[in-house]
Protein backbone atom coordinates (compact mmCIF):
# COMPACT_ATOMS: atom_id res chain seq x y z
CA UNK A 1 0.00 0.00 0.00
CA UNK A 2 1.48 3.88 -0.63
CA UNK A 3 0.49 4.63 3.35
CA UNK A 4 3.88 1.77 4.37
CA UNK A 5 5.71 3.08 1.58
CA UNK A 6 5.72 6.72 2.59
CA UNK A 7 5.69 5.38 6.27
CA UNK A 8 8.76 3.47 5.79
CA UNK A 9 10.53 6.52 4.38
CA UNK A 10 9.30 8.40 7.14
CA UNK A 11 10.88 5.68 9.58
CA UNK A 12 13.93 5.63 7.88
CA UNK A 13 14.04 9.98 8.01
CA UNK A 14 13.50 9.66 11.64
CA UNK A 15 16.39 7.42 12.46
CA UNK A 16 18.63 9.51 10.46
CA UNK A 17 17.28 12.33 12.44
CA UNK A 18 18.11 10.80 15.47
CA UNK A 19 21.84 9.90 14.47
CA UNK A 20 22.38 13.10 13.88
CA UNK A 21 21.30 13.87 17.67
CA UNK A 22 23.57 11.72 18.82
CA UNK A 23 26.21 13.09 16.69
CA UNK A 24 25.97 17.04 17.64
CA UNK A 25 24.72 15.86 21.81
CA UNK A 26 27.58 17.52 23.65
CA UNK A 27 29.43 15.05 26.10
CA UNK A 28 29.11 16.08 29.74
CA UNK A 29 31.90 18.83 31.15
CA UNK A 30 33.88 16.42 33.72
CA UNK A 31 35.13 14.07 30.94
CA UNK A 32 38.33 15.04 28.46
CA UNK A 33 37.48 16.55 25.42
CA UNK A 34 39.91 13.79 23.76
CA UNK A 35 36.94 11.47 23.92
CA UNK A 36 35.40 13.37 21.70
CA UNK A 37 37.50 11.63 18.49
CA UNK A 38 35.43 8.15 19.48
CA UNK A 39 32.71 9.71 18.67
CA UNK A 40 31.14 7.44 15.58
CA UNK A 41 29.49 9.05 12.27
CA UNK A 42 26.21 7.50 13.65
CA UNK A 43 24.63 8.87 10.38
CA UNK A 44 26.74 6.41 8.31
CA UNK A 45 25.65 3.69 10.17
CA UNK A 46 22.14 3.92 10.38
CA UNK A 47 22.32 4.69 5.96
CA UNK A 48 24.39 1.53 6.42
CA UNK A 49 22.23 -0.42 7.44
CA UNK A 50 18.99 0.70 5.78
CA UNK A 51 21.02 0.27 2.64
CA UNK A 52 21.58 -3.25 3.37
CA UNK A 53 18.21 -4.30 4.86
CA UNK A 54 15.74 -2.22 2.65
CA UNK A 55 17.92 -1.60 -0.71
CA UNK A 56 15.16 -0.79 -2.86
CA UNK A 57 14.22 2.15 -0.75
CA UNK A 58 17.40 3.40 0.76
CA UNK A 59 19.95 4.16 -1.79
CA UNK A 60 22.52 6.07 -3.08
CA UNK A 61 20.09 9.99 -2.95
CA UNK A 62 18.94 9.49 0.62
CA UNK A 63 22.19 9.05 1.51
CA UNK A 64 23.81 12.01 -0.42
CA UNK A 65 20.55 13.97 1.32
CA UNK A 66 21.26 12.80 5.07
CA UNK A 67 24.93 14.15 3.86
CA UNK A 68 24.26 17.57 2.87
CA UNK A 69 21.82 18.10 6.07
CA UNK A 70 24.52 16.55 8.58
CA UNK A 71 27.10 19.21 6.04
CA UNK A 72 24.70 22.28 7.22
CA UNK A 73 24.36 20.60 11.07
CA UNK A 74 28.43 20.25 11.69
CA UNK A 75 28.93 23.57 9.46
CA UNK A 76 31.34 21.33 7.43
CA UNK A 77 31.83 22.91 4.08
CA UNK A 78 28.24 21.17 2.10
CA UNK A 79 29.40 18.37 0.09
CA UNK A 80 31.62 16.73 2.24
CA UNK A 81 29.52 13.92 4.19
CA UNK A 82 27.69 14.46 1.05
CA UNK A 83 30.64 12.67 -1.04
CA UNK A 84 31.54 10.23 1.79
CA UNK A 85 27.81 9.09 2.53
CA UNK A 86 27.51 8.40 -1.41
CA UNK A 87 30.63 6.36 -1.60
CA UNK A 88 29.65 4.55 1.59
CA UNK A 89 25.97 3.83 0.00
CA UNK A 90 27.92 3.01 -3.52
CA UNK A 91 29.60 0.07 -1.92
CA UNK A 92 26.82 -1.33 0.24
CA UNK A 93 24.27 -0.80 -2.17
CA UNK A 94 26.46 -2.93 -4.74
CA UNK A 95 27.52 -5.75 -1.90
CA UNK A 96 24.14 -5.98 0.13
CA UNK A 97 23.59 -8.80 -0.57
CA UNK A 98 27.11 -10.57 0.86
CA UNK A 99 27.03 -7.94 3.31
CA UNK A 100 23.70 -9.75 4.58
CA UNK A 101 24.75 -13.32 4.71
CA UNK A 102 27.52 -12.20 7.23
CA UNK A 103 27.47 -12.58 11.06
CA UNK A 104 27.32 -9.39 13.06
CA UNK A 105 30.55 -8.87 13.62
CA UNK A 106 32.01 -9.83 10.53
CA UNK A 107 29.79 -7.03 9.18
CA UNK A 108 31.38 -4.94 11.73
CA UNK A 109 34.36 -5.56 10.26
CA UNK A 110 32.95 -3.91 6.98
CA UNK A 111 31.82 -0.82 8.65
CA UNK A 112 35.13 -0.35 9.93
CA UNK A 113 36.54 -0.41 6.32
CA UNK A 114 33.57 1.98 5.04
CA UNK A 115 33.43 4.23 8.03
CA UNK A 116 37.38 4.51 7.70
CA UNK A 117 36.82 5.38 3.59
CA UNK A 118 34.21 8.16 5.49
CA UNK A 119 37.06 9.43 7.88
CA UNK A 120 39.48 9.53 4.94
CA UNK A 121 37.42 11.50 2.39
CA UNK A 122 36.10 13.88 5.50
CA UNK A 123 40.29 14.28 6.27
CA UNK A 124 40.79 15.35 2.31
CA UNK A 125 38.25 17.92 1.59
CA UNK A 126 38.87 18.81 5.26
CA UNK A 127 42.49 19.80 4.20
CA UNK A 128 41.65 21.30 0.91
CA UNK A 129 39.94 23.89 2.87
CA UNK A 130 42.09 24.62 5.63
CA UNK A 131 45.34 23.24 7.60
CA UNK A 132 44.90 20.15 8.84
CA UNK A 133 47.23 17.62 9.91
CA UNK A 134 46.61 13.82 9.60
CA UNK A 135 47.28 11.55 12.86
CA UNK A 136 45.88 8.15 13.53
CA UNK A 137 43.18 9.52 15.62
CA UNK A 138 41.43 10.27 12.27
CA UNK A 139 40.78 6.18 12.69
CA UNK A 140 39.10 6.37 16.10
CA UNK A 141 35.66 7.16 14.99
CA UNK A 142 35.89 4.14 12.80
CA UNK A 143 37.21 1.74 15.33
CA UNK A 144 34.57 2.62 17.77
CA UNK A 145 31.68 2.69 15.04
CA UNK A 146 33.03 -1.08 14.32
CA UNK A 147 32.32 -1.68 18.02
CA UNK A 148 28.90 0.24 18.14
CA UNK A 149 27.72 -1.80 15.03
CA UNK A 150 26.28 -4.51 16.70
CA UNK A 151 24.10 -2.53 19.00
CA UNK A 152 23.18 -0.31 16.06
CA UNK A 153 22.16 -3.28 13.60
CA UNK A 154 20.23 -5.07 16.31
CA UNK A 155 18.35 -1.65 17.35
CA UNK A 156 17.32 -1.21 13.60
CA UNK A 157 16.55 -4.50 13.04
CA UNK A 158 14.24 -4.82 15.96
CA UNK A 159 12.48 -1.35 14.68
CA UNK A 160 12.33 -2.13 11.15
CA UNK A 161 10.28 -6.04 12.11
CA UNK A 162 8.21 -3.56 14.59
CA UNK A 163 6.97 -1.78 11.64
CA UNK A 164 7.13 -4.45 9.82
CA UNK A 165 8.87 -2.69 7.06
CA UNK A 166 9.86 -4.71 4.07
CA UNK B 1 0.40 -5.48 -2.14
CA UNK B 2 -1.57 -5.00 -4.63
CA UNK B 3 -0.23 -3.57 -8.39
CA UNK B 4 3.59 -3.98 -7.39
CA UNK B 5 5.49 -6.49 -9.61
CA UNK B 6 8.08 -8.90 -7.66
CA UNK B 7 10.87 -7.22 -6.12
CA UNK B 8 14.00 -7.30 -8.45
CA UNK B 9 16.35 -9.29 -7.34
CA UNK B 10 19.66 -7.44 -7.78
CA UNK B 11 19.69 -3.92 -7.99
CA UNK B 12 20.46 -2.33 -11.28
CA UNK B 13 24.46 -1.44 -11.38
CA UNK B 14 23.55 0.99 -13.89
CA UNK B 15 21.46 3.04 -12.20
CA UNK B 16 23.99 2.61 -9.12
CA UNK B 17 26.88 3.64 -11.58
CA UNK B 18 24.61 6.88 -12.91
CA UNK B 19 23.88 7.99 -9.49
CA UNK B 20 26.78 8.01 -7.29
CA UNK B 21 28.72 9.86 -10.60
CA UNK B 22 26.02 12.19 -10.73
CA UNK B 23 25.54 12.89 -7.03
CA UNK B 24 29.26 12.48 -6.48
CA UNK B 25 30.42 15.03 -8.83
CA UNK B 26 27.95 17.66 -7.78
CA UNK B 27 29.15 16.82 -3.89
CA UNK B 28 32.53 18.06 -5.27
CA UNK B 29 31.30 21.03 -7.31
CA UNK B 30 28.72 22.04 -4.18
CA UNK B 31 32.38 21.54 -1.92
CA UNK B 32 34.46 23.85 -4.52
CA UNK B 33 31.28 26.71 -4.60
CA UNK B 34 31.22 26.50 -0.58
CA UNK B 35 34.76 27.08 -0.36
CA UNK B 36 35.55 29.89 -2.60
CA UNK B 37 31.71 31.48 -3.14
CA UNK B 38 28.87 32.97 -0.76
CA UNK B 39 26.12 31.62 -3.30
CA UNK B 40 25.52 28.57 -0.64
CA UNK B 41 25.71 30.79 2.74
CA UNK B 42 21.63 31.73 2.17
CA UNK B 43 21.12 27.79 1.86
CA UNK B 44 23.00 26.92 4.62
CA UNK B 45 21.67 29.06 7.25
CA UNK B 46 17.88 28.71 5.91
CA UNK B 47 18.68 24.91 6.48
CA UNK B 48 20.37 25.77 10.07
CA UNK B 49 17.00 27.55 10.85
CA UNK B 50 14.81 24.31 10.22
CA UNK B 51 17.85 22.46 12.05
CA UNK B 52 17.75 24.13 14.90
CA UNK B 53 15.39 21.60 17.16
CA UNK B 54 17.79 19.34 16.70
CA UNK B 55 20.73 21.33 18.14
CA UNK B 56 18.13 22.15 21.22
CA UNK B 57 17.31 18.76 21.52
CA UNK B 58 20.87 17.45 21.86
CA UNK B 59 21.25 20.42 24.13
CA UNK B 60 18.55 19.44 26.71
CA UNK B 61 20.37 17.10 28.76
CA UNK B 62 23.27 19.29 29.47
CA UNK B 63 20.70 21.51 30.57
CA UNK B 64 17.83 19.37 32.58
CA UNK B 65 21.42 18.24 34.45
CA UNK B 66 22.26 21.53 35.20
CA UNK B 67 18.39 22.04 36.70
CA UNK B 68 18.54 19.33 38.36
CA UNK B 69 21.89 20.73 40.05
CA UNK B 70 19.51 24.04 41.27
CA UNK B 71 17.01 21.71 42.44
CA UNK B 72 19.23 20.10 44.79
CA UNK B 73 21.09 22.91 46.21
CA UNK B 74 20.59 23.60 49.64
CA UNK B 75 18.82 26.85 51.00
CA UNK B 76 22.10 28.06 52.92
CA UNK B 77 24.10 27.23 49.36
CA UNK B 78 21.77 29.16 47.58
CA UNK B 79 21.45 31.95 50.34
CA UNK B 80 25.91 32.15 50.10
CA UNK B 81 25.68 32.58 46.77
CA UNK B 82 23.23 35.12 46.41
CA UNK B 83 25.39 37.21 49.17
CA UNK B 84 28.23 36.49 47.72
CA UNK B 85 26.98 37.70 44.00
CA UNK B 86 25.69 41.04 45.88
CA UNK B 87 28.95 41.93 47.12
CA UNK B 88 30.49 41.12 43.62
CA UNK B 89 28.01 43.49 42.18
CA UNK B 90 28.66 46.54 44.69
CA UNK B 91 32.42 45.91 44.24
CA UNK B 92 31.65 46.04 40.60
CA UNK B 93 29.24 49.18 40.68
CA UNK B 94 32.21 51.02 42.19
CA UNK B 95 34.68 49.77 39.75
CA UNK B 96 32.19 51.13 37.00
CA UNK B 97 31.62 54.58 38.53
CA UNK B 98 35.37 54.99 38.51
CA UNK B 99 36.25 53.38 34.86
CA UNK B 100 32.98 56.31 33.96
CA UNK B 101 35.07 59.02 35.08
CA UNK B 102 38.49 57.67 34.17
CA UNK B 103 36.81 57.41 30.31
CA UNK B 104 35.33 61.11 30.25
CA UNK B 105 38.42 61.92 31.46
CA UNK B 106 40.51 59.68 29.13
CA UNK B 107 38.20 60.76 25.86
CA UNK B 108 39.01 64.73 26.96
CA UNK B 109 42.31 63.79 26.91
CA UNK B 110 42.36 62.36 24.07
CA UNK B 111 40.02 65.12 21.82
CA UNK B 112 42.75 67.54 23.67
CA UNK B 113 45.39 65.42 21.86
CA UNK B 114 42.91 65.79 18.39
CA UNK B 115 42.83 62.17 18.15
CA UNK B 116 39.68 60.35 17.59
CA UNK B 117 37.46 59.20 20.61
CA UNK B 118 37.22 56.07 21.28
CA UNK B 119 33.74 54.57 20.84
CA UNK B 120 31.50 52.73 23.18
CA UNK B 121 30.45 49.72 22.38
CA UNK B 122 27.45 47.81 22.66
CA UNK B 123 27.10 44.48 23.60
CA UNK B 124 24.52 41.81 23.50
CA UNK B 125 24.36 38.78 25.84
CA UNK B 126 24.04 35.18 24.31
CA UNK B 127 23.58 31.61 25.17
CA UNK B 128 25.76 29.38 24.14
CA UNK B 129 23.49 26.20 22.54
CA UNK B 130 26.10 24.31 21.19
CA UNK B 131 29.52 22.52 20.31
CA UNK B 132 31.05 21.41 17.59
CA UNK B 133 31.47 17.99 18.72
CA UNK B 134 34.83 17.36 16.90
CA UNK B 135 37.32 18.17 18.83
CA UNK B 136 39.52 19.79 16.12
CA UNK B 137 37.11 22.25 15.31
CA UNK B 138 36.78 24.77 18.08
CA UNK B 139 33.27 26.59 17.09
CA UNK B 140 30.33 27.17 19.03
CA UNK B 141 26.83 27.67 18.56
CA UNK B 142 24.97 30.95 20.29
CA UNK B 143 21.42 31.46 20.24
CA UNK B 144 20.92 34.78 18.35
CA UNK B 145 21.25 35.30 14.61
CA UNK B 146 20.25 37.48 12.10
CA UNK B 147 16.50 38.47 14.13
CA UNK B 148 19.14 39.85 16.54
CA UNK B 149 20.98 40.87 13.57
CA UNK B 150 24.14 39.35 14.74
CA UNK B 151 26.78 39.89 11.23
CA UNK B 152 29.60 37.45 10.00
CA UNK B 153 32.97 38.30 11.37
CA UNK B 154 31.25 40.15 14.46
CA UNK B 155 33.55 39.69 17.80
CA UNK B 156 32.62 37.65 20.85
CA UNK B 157 33.45 38.24 24.15
CA UNK B 158 32.80 36.95 27.54
CA UNK B 159 33.25 38.39 30.95
CA UNK B 160 36.71 37.70 31.00
CA UNK B 161 38.45 37.73 27.19
CA UNK B 162 38.11 37.70 23.58
CA UNK B 163 36.09 34.36 22.41
CA UNK B 164 36.03 34.51 18.76
CA UNK B 165 34.55 35.51 16.24
CA UNK B 166 30.86 34.46 14.24
CA UNK B 167 31.52 32.66 10.83
CA UNK B 168 28.20 32.01 10.06
CA UNK B 169 24.62 33.24 10.69
CA UNK B 170 21.32 31.72 10.59
CA UNK B 171 17.43 33.09 12.04
CA UNK B 172 17.96 32.54 15.56
CA UNK B 173 21.48 30.89 16.00
CA UNK B 174 24.92 31.55 14.41
CA UNK B 175 28.22 29.74 14.71
CA UNK B 176 31.36 31.52 16.42
CA UNK B 177 34.80 30.58 15.85
CA UNK B 178 36.86 30.79 19.19
CA UNK B 179 40.49 32.08 18.73
CA UNK B 180 41.78 28.64 20.10
CA UNK B 181 40.84 27.01 16.62
CA UNK B 182 43.70 26.80 14.26
CA UNK B 183 41.85 28.70 11.65
CA UNK B 184 41.88 31.51 13.49
CA UNK B 185 44.46 34.04 14.29
CA UNK B 186 44.14 37.66 16.11
CA UNK B 187 46.28 40.68 15.48
CA UNK B 188 47.26 41.35 19.43
CA UNK B 189 49.48 43.47 21.62
CA UNK B 190 51.73 43.07 24.38
CA UNK B 191 50.72 45.21 27.47
CA UNK B 192 53.65 45.92 28.58
CA UNK B 193 55.84 46.71 25.78
CA UNK B 194 53.62 47.78 23.24
CA UNK B 195 54.92 44.49 21.02
CA UNK B 196 52.56 43.86 18.01
CA UNK B 197 52.07 40.48 17.01
CA UNK B 198 49.93 38.22 15.76
CA UNK B 199 48.11 35.15 17.91
CA UNK B 200 47.13 31.97 16.14
CA UNK B 201 45.20 29.21 17.76
CA UNK B 202 46.77 25.54 18.14
CA UNK B 203 43.36 23.69 17.93
CA UNK B 204 43.27 20.99 20.20
CA UNK B 205 44.66 21.74 24.18
CA UNK B 206 42.98 25.55 23.51
CA UNK B 207 46.55 27.27 23.57
CA UNK B 208 47.54 30.73 21.20
CA UNK B 209 50.42 30.36 19.63
CA UNK B 210 52.02 33.49 18.68
CA UNK B 211 53.67 33.84 15.00
CA UNK B 212 57.29 35.11 14.40
CA UNK B 213 58.47 36.11 17.33
CA UNK B 214 62.35 37.47 16.87
CA UNK B 215 64.54 35.58 19.27
CA UNK B 216 65.48 39.39 20.43
CA UNK B 217 61.31 40.59 20.83
CA UNK B 218 60.55 42.11 24.48
CA UNK B 219 58.18 39.24 25.63
CA UNK B 220 57.75 36.62 28.60
CA UNK B 221 55.99 34.29 30.69
CA UNK B 222 53.19 36.02 32.09
CA UNK B 223 52.67 39.21 29.55
CA UNK B 224 48.82 40.31 29.08
CA UNK B 225 47.84 40.11 25.74
CA UNK B 226 45.41 42.62 24.34
CA UNK B 227 43.23 42.38 21.11
CA UNK B 228 45.20 45.47 18.98
CA UNK B 229 42.38 46.38 16.75
CA UNK B 230 44.54 45.99 13.73
CA UNK B 231 42.36 44.79 11.05
CA UNK B 232 39.50 46.50 12.29
CA UNK B 233 38.09 42.93 12.82
CA UNK B 234 38.06 43.31 16.76
CA UNK B 235 37.77 46.62 18.59
CA UNK B 236 40.77 47.54 20.48
CA UNK B 237 42.28 46.53 24.19
CA UNK B 238 40.01 43.28 25.34
CA UNK B 239 42.32 40.81 26.90
CA UNK B 240 42.98 37.97 24.57
CA UNK B 241 45.42 35.46 26.69
CA UNK B 242 48.56 35.73 29.17
CA UNK B 243 51.71 34.68 27.76
CA UNK B 244 52.31 31.23 29.86
CA UNK B 245 55.73 29.63 27.46
CA UNK B 246 58.45 31.39 25.69
CA UNK B 247 60.97 29.33 24.58
CA UNK B 248 64.01 30.58 22.69
CA UNK B 249 64.98 28.23 20.02
CA UNK B 250 69.05 28.79 19.65
CA UNK B 251 69.53 29.12 15.51
CA UNK B 252 66.31 29.59 14.98
CA UNK B 253 64.94 33.12 13.64
CA UNK B 254 62.24 33.14 15.62
CA UNK B 255 61.34 31.47 18.81
CA UNK B 256 58.04 29.60 20.17
CA UNK B 257 55.64 31.27 22.33
CA UNK B 258 52.63 29.94 23.60
CA UNK B 259 49.44 32.03 25.37
CA UNK B 260 46.78 30.62 28.04
CA UNK B 261 43.45 32.40 26.58
CA UNK B 262 42.04 34.93 28.75
CA UNK B 263 38.39 33.83 28.33
CA UNK B 264 36.81 30.43 29.42
CA UNK B 265 36.59 29.05 26.54
CA UNK B 266 35.44 25.34 27.81
CA UNK B 267 33.27 26.78 29.93
CA UNK B 268 31.79 30.56 29.39
CA UNK B 269 28.24 29.08 29.52
CA UNK B 270 27.18 32.69 28.23
CA UNK B 271 28.80 35.53 25.56
CA UNK B 272 28.61 38.87 24.07
CA UNK B 273 28.42 40.22 21.18
CA UNK B 274 29.72 42.72 20.68
CA UNK B 275 28.78 45.68 18.26
CA UNK B 276 31.63 48.20 17.57
CA UNK B 277 29.84 51.50 15.93
CA UNK B 278 33.29 52.11 13.97
CA UNK B 279 32.29 48.82 11.30
CA UNK B 280 34.02 49.12 8.24
CA UNK B 281 31.03 47.98 5.65
CA UNK B 282 33.56 46.35 2.78
CA UNK B 283 34.63 43.84 5.90
CA UNK B 284 30.86 42.30 6.32
CA UNK B 285 29.67 40.05 3.05
CA UNK B 286 30.10 36.77 3.97
CA UNK B 287 32.95 35.48 1.53
CA UNK B 288 35.84 37.69 2.86
CA UNK B 289 34.86 36.54 6.52
CA UNK B 290 34.97 33.18 5.35
CA UNK B 291 38.36 32.93 4.06
CA UNK B 292 40.00 35.51 5.86
CA UNK B 293 38.82 34.22 9.40
CA UNK B 294 42.88 34.17 9.95
CA UNK B 295 42.43 37.57 11.24
CA UNK B 296 41.78 40.89 9.46
CA UNK B 297 45.26 42.96 8.80
CA UNK B 298 46.80 40.87 5.37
Amino acid sequence: MAGDKTWGIVTIWITIFAGMLLSVIRMPQFLPVELGFLRPDWVAMILVYWIIALPHRAGIPLAWLAGITVDVLLGSPIGQHGLSYVLIAYVAASLYQRIRMFSVWQQAIILFALLGLNQVIGFWVESIVGPKNWSFWYFLPAVSGAFLWPSVFLILRYLRRRTRMA
Amino acid sequence: MEGNQVKALFLKETTLGYQILGLGVLSLVLIFMDHTTSWLDSFRSALTSVLTPIIVTAELPNRSALGIQDIFSSREDLHGRISGLESELIFFRVKAEKMAALASENDRLRSLLGSAAKLQDNVLVAELIGVNPDPEQQEVLIDKGFEDSVFVGQPVLDSRGLVGQVVEVSSYSSRVLLISDQRHSVPVQVLRSNLRLVAQGTGIGQRLELLHVNSTADIQVGDQLLSSGLGNRFPVGYPVGVVDKVDLKLGMPFSEVLAKPNAQLDRSSHVLLVFTEARVSEDMDGSSAKSESRGGWR
